[in-house]
């Protein structure tokens, strides 16, 4: 048991350190949010900035997923939820059945980015019916040829995000018309889901048939290594590219919100009033620093009405 | 007739098939030490950059170039110093009455040995919703310290349990039937003589559950661990995040620089399992200088 009086007196010490640092102001209390790994690194920052101002706030991010976090918020173990995608009937009813009400409100825009190998020389734009016919439930195309007449005969292989998360859910449903339904994984196409996106980047970057998706931050830090298809739902018009302009006026087809939701009750503590307040306020300059698009100035101020 | 072959012929023989077997498991071991020596090398030269005292001593940021892992490390040391408290008693206790009180003809006792060599092999993120169900959502402890020790408890459990009937059995029958003999009570053998001479294989069977259970992330996810906290921990019912939690979020952020600071909490890690092992082994060593 000498072992753990060690790691207690260890503990001991380094709390007391600690302890002596810690300045005081007169908000208190705690703020437990999780969800969504996409929104994660706005929430982060916007608590970490937060935090400097209201040092004895005790407040925790998680990242279980969109999902995962719509879970633990009809349970009532968070007081918001971060959401890369639009809350789903399925929740919602959950939340009535458990008595939560909420409070949604936009954060910022991402663009989910369809990429392919930097030596995929042939594809210059895709269509969503293309699209469909590569991540489709029924797709059959198994080479680039089977897309559009004229492409090389090079194997399909298809990198994308797993099943809990929002990204996932938000493209099943953006291009093959209902949430979660994807292609099948076989003999022919091969898929690999991870929920590590930086795994995604480093397999759409290793073939050359490789085709892949997930936010825009993820393609931005890796520019010199993928190249981004510009999409269009219907093939008379243009596509378009995803940069920050067409993200955030939503020409860009795959354009999305970001949302957190907010328990209104939890809404009643001073404290989780002020943190959102100031996510919001902040959310334009914060949701920029970390890779994403921020909402036009109407958005966040009609956010900030809601809460009022 | 069997051919008659010489002595000398079959020395030779032996010999050679000696040498082939050296060659094999030299190459074994190069291998091993090779592939440990590259994920070592890489991570010190991505990691020793940004590992410095602030490294260590500040909160986690958003921005990797002030980020630290205080919170995330004295996370790591209250649910693994508490995960000890848990199963290192209850896994000697379970040990003991399996070794020495059971009946082991009974098939109950063969039904619950075949049962914990079984838990031990079961995947860590099982143990992980049993946590959410039972600690977090049955007995209402919510998502803090003390549910992820509780958890962990019962994932390195098999692995102490296991370890620790090894050792019991380790001890030679001559010196506890000596004892029993002698008229000593059998709790007094078991707590003077078996115990001391089974410290050392005990302790380093439970150490390096431990090293283990510090180094898991997915099951504690699970049970609540987060990934971004404000405030250090200072009570078992206190929210926490962990090292390993820290990492798999850094790895998975687009920009280089979290790539950075995740291989320096991997050494942050590293050196945590080092200081493990270390103890370990100064205990066992102690221990059996006592006993010899």
């Amino acid at each position: 048991m000498k072992f753990s009086k060690i790691l207690i007196s260890t503990l001991i010490v380094a709390l007391g350190l600690v302890a002596c640092a810690t300045p005081k102001t007169s908000l208190k209390g705690s703020i437990a949010i999780d969800g969504s790994s996409t929104v994660y690194p706005i929430a982060e920052l916007v608590t970490e900035d937060y935090n400097a101002d209201y040092p004895n706030v005790e407040i925790t991010v998680g990242f279980s997923g969109t999902g995962g976090g719509f879970t633990k918020f009809a349970a009532g173990e968070i007081d918001i939820a971060n959401a890369s995608r639009k809350i789903k009937q399925a929740e919602i009813d959950a939340l009535v059945a458990a008595k939560v009400e909420y409070l949604e409100l936009k954060v910022a825009y991402d663009g989910l980015s369809v990429v392919v190998n930097k030596q995929n020389t042939w594809v210059d734009y895709l269509t969503f019916t293309e699209l469909k016919a590569i991540f489709g439930k029924d797709a059959t195309a198994t080479k680039w040829s089977d897309v559009r007449a004229g492409w090389p005969e090079e194997n399909i292989v298809i990198y994308s995000p797993g099943h809990d998360s929002g990204t996932f859910d938000f493209f099943t449903e953006a291009v093959n018309g209902k949430s979660g339904v994807i292609r099948q994984d076989s003999e022919t196409v091969k898929i690999s889901f991870s929920e590590d996106d930086n795994i995604l980047v480093t397999g759409v970057a290793g073939g050359k048939g490789a085709i892949g998706y997930f936010g825009f931050a993820y393609f931005e830090e890796n520019a010199d290594k993928l190249k981004v298809v510009p999409l269009t739902k219907d093939p008379v018009k243009a596509a378009v590219t995803p940069v920050f302009a067409t993200i955030a006026d939503s020409t860009y087809p795959l354009s999305r919100p970001l949302f957190i939701y907010v328990n209104k009750a939890s809404l009643k503590r001073a404290e989780v009033m002020s943190y959102v307040t100031f996510f919001i306020k902040n959310a334009k300059k914060l949701s920029a620093e970390v890779g994403y698009v921020s909402l036009p100035d109407a958005d966040y101020t009609a956010g900030l009405a809601l809460l009022k | 007739m069997k051919k008659k072959i010489s002595y000398h012929t079959r020395l030779k023989r032996r010999l050679l098939l000696n040498q082939i077997f050296k060659f094999i498991f030299m190459s074994t071991i190069i291998v091993s030490i090779m592939v440990l020596a590259i994920l070592v090398i890489d991570v010190l030269q991505k990691g020793l950059g940004s590992l410095d005292l602030d490294f260590i001593l500040n909160m986690p940021s958003s921005r990797p170039e002030r980020a630290g892992i205080l919170p995330a490390l004295l996370g790591t040391l209250w649910v693994i110093g508490l995960t000890a408290l848990i199963s290192i008693p209850v896994g000697i206790g379970t040990a003991i009455y399996l070794q020495v009180y059971a009946d082991k003809k009974s098939w109950f006792f063969k039904a619950l040995n075949i049962n914990i060599a079984n838990l031990a092999g079961v995947p860590s993120i099982v143990y992980g919703i049993l946590g959410l169900t039972v600690f977090v959502q049955l007995l209402k402890i919510g998502p803090t310290v003390l549910a992820g020790a509780l958890t962990l408890s019962l994932l390195i459990l098999p692995v102490i349990i296991v370890s620790s009937i090894e050792a019991i059995k380790a001890v030679p029958s001559s010196i506890t039937e000596g004892s029993l003999a002698l008229g000593v009570s059998r709790w007094r053998t078991i707590t003077g003589v078996v115990l001391p001479m089974a410290t050392p294989g005990i302790m380093t069977g439970s150490i390096l559950a431990l090293s283990r259970a510090m180094g898991e992330a997915a099951p504690m996810i699970m049970v609540g661990a987060v990934g971004f906290v404000t405030f250090l921990p200072d009570s078992i019912m206190d929210r926490y995040t962990l090292l390993p939690m820290l990492i798999y979020n850094w790895t998975s952020r687009p920009q280089d620089a979290f790539a950075q600071i995740a291989a320096a909490g991997i050494i942050v890690m590293l050196i945590l399992l080092l200081l493990t092992n270390l103890t370990a082994i100064i205990i066992r060593n102690k221990t059996q200088n006592r006993v010899d």
